[in-house]
């Protein structure tokens, strides 16, 4: 197991490494440059600017530079503030995002799993189609649109929860709810086919010719493997959710990580582009390695080789 | 004596879209303390269906008992509730199934599996339990149980994950165990293991067994007495010898001429033609009749009543009526006779 992660995060860096460099060479591509749209400027005080921050340097030089701070862990100094740091940005703002995105994570994926298993529980019947055209328009319709209409209905007619901003509990409720939405219709969806398919094999049957009671059958027996596919479904929906938290942090104003990216994307902030990016890509390994571990607990035909067998 | 298990005109159906299925029409069979019946016919003639309705675990929401009774030590199974039902299953009447590699959980260890059972009907603590547990996979021929105990289904052989499988249907000392074709998906090599297996626990237990399978082969080591049945029906029962030496039921000798023989020159496999009745519309007469080469008037019109060929065997079939013609089974039906 320990061999496995160490390869595992070996794997990481190079892939960090790889896609530092598409990133970089992507991102130069782009036109224009961080200080252009400040017309104020003279051509004087541009160019000073530009030898500040190494960009007038031939792009390899500048690459193999910033790969040279990259591997000491510093992402450089952003261009909208004087004397910032990138990892300060990102410290700065991954509370608020994370802490968005898990009680989304949290939330939707306990009330999907309880959709999803009421459903096939009580497959073809009243509970099983609302729960699954809930679904549907969970699926179909983004976040953003939940977004607006609980800011519109319960924070401005009724009142009951503050519009937007970042400054205690009851400011996570509605973000976190709306990033839910989608979560809740995934999960319950494949919950219900993944139960409806377990409840109607042998071991199922098997189980109950035992005389344990319809309920023990169904938590130890059918809900645990229905598991399996909601896990590998989990690491991506992590991920979503943490690029589909750059909108619900704009409509909330939550001062969060996406907020910073797409901030910096307009501006041509380059060490903040590469930072934030790293550091998703950084999350979204870690959330894929993680699940690659609970998979193998949760599934013991595919324990990782090097296991104890 | 009073019998074990009694089923009596025994009827089971289907809700489909295109109607209800009658998948048991009538059956009455009985089964003695310590004794082994085979039910034995084709696929579609209401043998496994049977089985699944005596312990009650028939798909809840389309198939349901008609009709009849199922007395399980004077009390009627068909109409006790799901919680008395718990406490059957199990402890009295078991079931093992076809398939190992698939009727058990590929999630959970197997001791766990075993122990399940132990724990809810014998009241044992963990560790009694786990120790119980390994001395069935003992009893049923694994190798190291103590360290198999705690391994996965997906590290077992199919024949291995069979004997678990058996492990866990002897676990609570049933009285009754149904084995809905425990060969079938085995190689030949170790069905024959398991059938050892199973006769020799039988012994050991004192356990009833009803096996139900399409193998001949397996009836004559295995069973006492044998059920034949076709289109939802018994259409014949008897001790072993007398369905094998004896047959009287035209679809008897067509199972029994249809067994592949070691000692005969035919490079055929020989079938009966056509196929099982439709159980949506039942045939009013014989549900054979549209396959026999027998089959007279009466036949299609009318029901034969089981006749009594002696205090032990029984046929339903219009050619034993006395004012039939006189019927001698074909060559290749004569157990041990086709040369």
């Amino acid at each position: 197991m320990l061999r496995y992660i160490t390869k595992r995060v070996f794997a990481m860096f190079l892939t960090l490494l790889i896609i530092a460099t598409i990133t970089f060479f992507l991102m130069k591509l782009l036109p224009g440059s961080p200080f252009n749209n400040q017309e104020k400027l003279t051509e004087s005080q541009r160019y000073a600017l530009n030898e500040k921050y190494g960009l007038n340097d031939p792009v390899p030089v500048q690459y193999i530079n910033y790969l040279g701070k990259l591997a000491q862990g510093d992402l450089g100094y952003t261009f909208q503030f004087d004397g910032r740091t990138v990892n300060s940005m990102i410290a700065n703002g991954m509370g608020p995002s994370a802490t968005v995105g898990f009680e989304a994570l949290v939330f939707g994926t306990l009330v999907g799993l309880i959709l999803g298993i009421a459903a096939a529980l009580k497959h073809n019947s009243f509970i099983d189609y609302g729960a699954m055209v809930m679904a549907v328009f969970g699926i179909a319709i983004p976040s953003f649109v939940f977004a607006g209409l609980l800011q519109y209905y319960v924070g401005v007619k009724l009142g009951w929860l503050p519009v937007a901003f970042w400054n205690g509990p009851e400011y996570h409720i509605m973000p976190a709810f709306s990033l839910s939405v989608g979560v809740i219709a995934t999960v319950a969806r494949f919950m219900r086919t993944e139960m409806l398919e377990i409840l109607g094999t042998d071991y199922i049957l098997m189980a109950r010719s035992k005389g344990i009671s319809k309920q023990a059958v169904i938590i130890k027996h059918c809900v645990r493997n229905s598991m399996i596919p909601i896990i590998t479904i989990l690491g991506p929906m992590a991920i979503g959710l943490i690029t589909g938290s750059l909108v619900i942090e704009n409509i909330f104003a939550i001062p969060g990580i996406g907020e910073q990216f797409v901030k910096s994307i307009n501006l041509n902030d380059y060490p903040v582009i590469m930072g934030t990016t790293l550091f998703y890509s950084f999350l979204i390994i870690v959330i894929i390695l993680v699940v690659d571990i609970l998979y193998g607990i949760i599934d013991p035909r595919i324990r990782v080789a090097g296991g104890k067998s | 004596m009073e019998k074990l298990l009694e089923l009596d005109n025994l009827h089971v159906s289907f809700q489909t879209y295109g109607g209800e299925v009658k998948a048991v029409r009538g059956v009455s069979l009985s089964l003695d303390k310590g004794e082994s019946l085979a039910i034995v016919g084709e696929s579609g003639s209401g043998k496994s269906v049977t089985s699944k309705a005596v312990m009650r675990l028939l798909p809840n929401k389309i198939g349901s008992i008609k009709e009849g009774a199922i007395r399980f030590q004077g009390k009627d199974l068909a109409k006790a509730t799901e919680r008395e039902m718990e406490k059957i299953r199990g402890a009295e009447i078991s079931m093992i199934f076809q398939d190992p590699m698939t009727s058990l959980n590929p999630t959970m260890t197997i001791g766990k599996q075993i122990m399940e059972g132990l724990r809810k009907h014998q009241n044992m603590s963990k560790s009694e339990a786990k120790e119980r547990s390994i001395n069935l996979l003992k009893l049923v021929g694994i190798p190291n149980p103590e360290l198999r105990v705690d391994e996965y289904p997906h590290q077992f052989s199919g024949g291995m994950r069979q004997r678990v499988v058996i492990a866990i249907a002897l676990a609570c000392n049933p009285k009754v165990l149904i084995a809905d074709e425990p060969t079938t998906a085995l190689d030949v090599t170790i069905q024959a293991q398991i059938l050892d297996l199973m006769r020799d626990l039988q012994d050991k237990t004192g356990t009833a067994i009803i096996l139900i399978t399409h193998d001949l082969g397996v009836v004559a080591n295995l069973a006492q007495r044998v059920a034949v049945m076709y289109g939802g029906m018994i259409v014949e029962t008897g001790t072993v010898d007398e369905i094998f030496y004896k047959p009287k039921h035209p679809y008897t000798w067509g199972l029994l001429a249809s067994m592949p023989k070691l000692n005969s020159d035919s490079k055929e496999l020989l079938a009966i033609p056509g196929t099982p009745p439709d159980l949506m519309n039942p045939p009013k007469g014989c549900p054979f009749a549209a396959r026999c080469p027998y089959a007279m008037e009466v036949c299609l019109e009318h029901m034969p009543e089981a006749t009594n060929v002696s205090s032990s065997h029984k046929a339903a079939c219009w050619l034993l009526d006395e004012r039939a013609p006189k019927v001698e089974p074909p060559e290749a039906a004569v157990v041990g006779g086709a040369r």
